[in-house]
């Protein structure tokens, strides 16, 4: 299969910051890659460049056999983007942002009134079409901000974060949405901060930080690495440690680790909720007391000790690094 | 279509937008125009009686100067309004569209006349008001309306650039006020040039400000030939001056501001 969104060796720096620092992608027609990584980790500078808002400093880019740099404006007639900051007038109504954005995609007046009420159906927001988008939620922003990059029906899409920041109720709601797009045949580039999300939606995932990929791979291969679901436990009392321990070790699929405090274990295990009732079953017949118990899917954080050693910078800012004036 | 015409269609798009804005926040229209209307009663009544003019009364002098800054500090809307863009990610929604480079520019740039239009007309009936009378013809009177509106338009080109420049809305703000308030004050718009001392008034003589200023007040006969201008050729010929910096200015402004406006990201 030929891909339609390619990057080789993709660098950007602002100043001292690298933003990329030699990411290649590859996604083939009507699939979905995750691009996965903590806050600064270059996922929007890269969604930047594949979109032809940011010129890369080396490495080439193209989208549906185009390169970004050379041509941007034709890239841009075959894509659409949906960015992390929904990026909705606030002040006109959703009606509004949606016609405009159609009479700059230069649909015509007719055509793009009837695209934008289409598409406004099409995102349950009929209901909320004439009101300002202020009086919005998060979600209905998001998917405002979504139905603007499908006015041209592209395809080839950009999701840049499209569910940071959504209660868990809007972004399954979110998660539908893009669900049905794909099925459709869209090419999909999604950046995400939660595992959950790209295992949801993606074929494919890349793992970036500092602005290179560290591991790729579908959702199953990357989980494998990390090892899956774990088991986390802490005993009443301290003396039972050991015996929770060989309970634990019976069913765990890897190695049993204890907490700095002395009354925690970890242990890989597969066979979900399953194998936490065994465990659960064997502790309460070896008159084991518990304080805590769960089972625990591995989260970003876990791809990331997992993967480079190290937990994911909570000290990087909240935003990707900022390009300097007059660069 | 050819690319100007689709620039035009794309410009007339965005700023049919800026204009449905305008009347949603009535707010920033009132405060528009309650400045114009201050300006003109502290100047009258503060000022009127101490700035001596030979010829002509103090009111009628200081009308054609208040439109003068007033209009050029229109321009600090145009550069509060790219600058909110950009700060809203809205800039980069309009760069991902295959739309024409200029457009977001052309746009904001023609919809902001409105607030100067909104603001020259307040001002005249301000300044009808305080005892400043037209007193040439209507049609001249007409064509310094035109000017200074034309005027503006240039110098808002300028404030575009700083606005994609800055980082946010409130440096605009204070940018701008660091930038007109001197350039407008420096001029012959509330005292004669001749009063100023040595190099500040060879400032004012060939300050464009102080030339549209100078061909608003012959354009409204608010002057008295009896007491002319400095002989310099900028005040001799304040229409032409004006236009000629009209045009470097856009030379200038409009490329360095499309150019920017592409490079241009969010911050």
């Amino acid at each position: 299969m030929t891909a339609v969104i390619e990057a080789h060796g993709l660098v950007k720096r602002y100043g001292s910051v690298t933003a990329l620092d030699g990411l290649d992608l590859a996604v083939p027609a009507g699939t979905v890659l995750g691009l996965l990584g903590p806050n600064g980790a270059g996922k929007t500078t890269a969604v930047r460049v594949l979109t032809t808002l940011l010129r890369p400093d080396a490495g080439r880019a193209s989208v549906a056999g185009i390169d970004v740099v050379d041509h941007p404006d034709e890239v841009r007639r075959r894509i659409g983007l949906s960015g992390q900051y929904a990026a909705v007038d606030e002040t006109l109504t959703g009606y509004e942002n949606l016609e405009m954005i159609a009479r700059l995609y230069r649909l015509g007046r007719r055509r793009a009134r009837t695209r934008a009420r289409e598409l406004l159906e099409r995102f349950t927001l009929s209901d909320a079409a004439d009101r300002p988008v202020k009086t919005y939620s998060g979600g209905m922003r998001r998917r405002l901000d979504l139905a603007g990059s499908l006015v041209a029906e592209p395809s080839v899409l950009f999701l840049d974060e499209p569910t940071t920041g959504l209660d868990p109720r809007s972004r399954v709601t979110m998660w539908e949405v893009i669900r049905e797009l794909v099925d459709q045949g869209t090419t999909l580039l999604l950046t995400t901060q939660y595992l959950e999300e790209a295992d949801r939606l993606a074929d494919e995932i890349v793992v970036i930080d500092h602005g290179r990929a560290i591991a790729r791979g579908d959702a199953d291969t990357l989980k494998a690495r990390v090892g899956g679901e774990r088991i986390e436990l802490i005993v009443r009392d301290a003396e039972r440690l050991d015996d929770a321990r060989q309970v634990l070790s019976r069913s765990a699929v890897g190695e049993v680790v204890v907490d700095d405090h002395g009354t925690g274990l970890t242990a890989p295990v597969d066979g979900g909720p399953d194998t936490l009732m065994q465990v659960l079953r064997e502790l309460d017949a070896a008159g084991i007391g518990l304080k805590d118990v769960g089972l625990r899917r591995p989260t970003l954080d876990d791809v990331f000790l997992t993967l480079t050693g190290q937990p994911t910078d909570a000290s990087t800012p909240d935003h990707e690094p900022s390009p300097e004036v007059g660069r | 279509m050819n690319g100007l015409l689709w620039s035009l269609h794309d410009g007339h798009v965005v700023a049919l937008r800026n204009v449905r804005k305008i009347r949603r926040v009535p707010e920033v229209l009132v405060f528009v125009l309650i400045s114009p209307i201050m300006f003109v009663l502290l100047f009258a009544y503060v000022f009127g009686d101490s700035i001596p003019i030979p010829g002509v009364d103090y009111r009628e002098f200081l009308i054609a100067g208040i439109f003068a800054q007033t209009v050029i500090f229109g321009a600090t809307f145009t550069g509060a309004g790219i600058a909110e863009d950009m700060q809203k990610g809205i800039i980069d929604r309009f760069r991902s569209l295959p739309m024409s480079r200029s457009a977001v520019l052309v746009g904001r740039t023609a919809s902001d006349v409105i607030y100067n239009l909104l603001s020259i007309l307040i001002m005249t009936l301000t300044g009808l008001l305080v005892g400043w009378r037209i007193r040439g013809s209507l049609l001249d009177a007409l064509g310094g309306f035109l000017l200074l509106l034309v005027f503006a338009y240039a110098f808002s080109w300028v404030m575009a650039f700083v606005g994609l420049v800055v980082p946010s809305v409130e440096v605009i703000n204070n940018a701008s006020f660091i930038v007109i308030f001197p350039v407008t004050f420096i001029a012959n718009t509330f005292v004669p040039a001749e009063n100023l001392p040595g190099p500040l008034r060879t400032f004012a003589e060939y300050n464009p400000v102080s030339a549209v200023t100078q061909a608003a007040r012959e354009a409204f006969g608010n002057t008295n030939p009896a007491f002319p201008p400095p002989d310099v050729w900028p005040l001799r010929h304040p229409v032409l001056y004006t236009l000629g910096w009209v045009g470097i200015i856009l030379l200038v402004f409009v490329p360095l501001s499309v150019r920017q406006y592409q490079r241009a990201a969010t911050r």
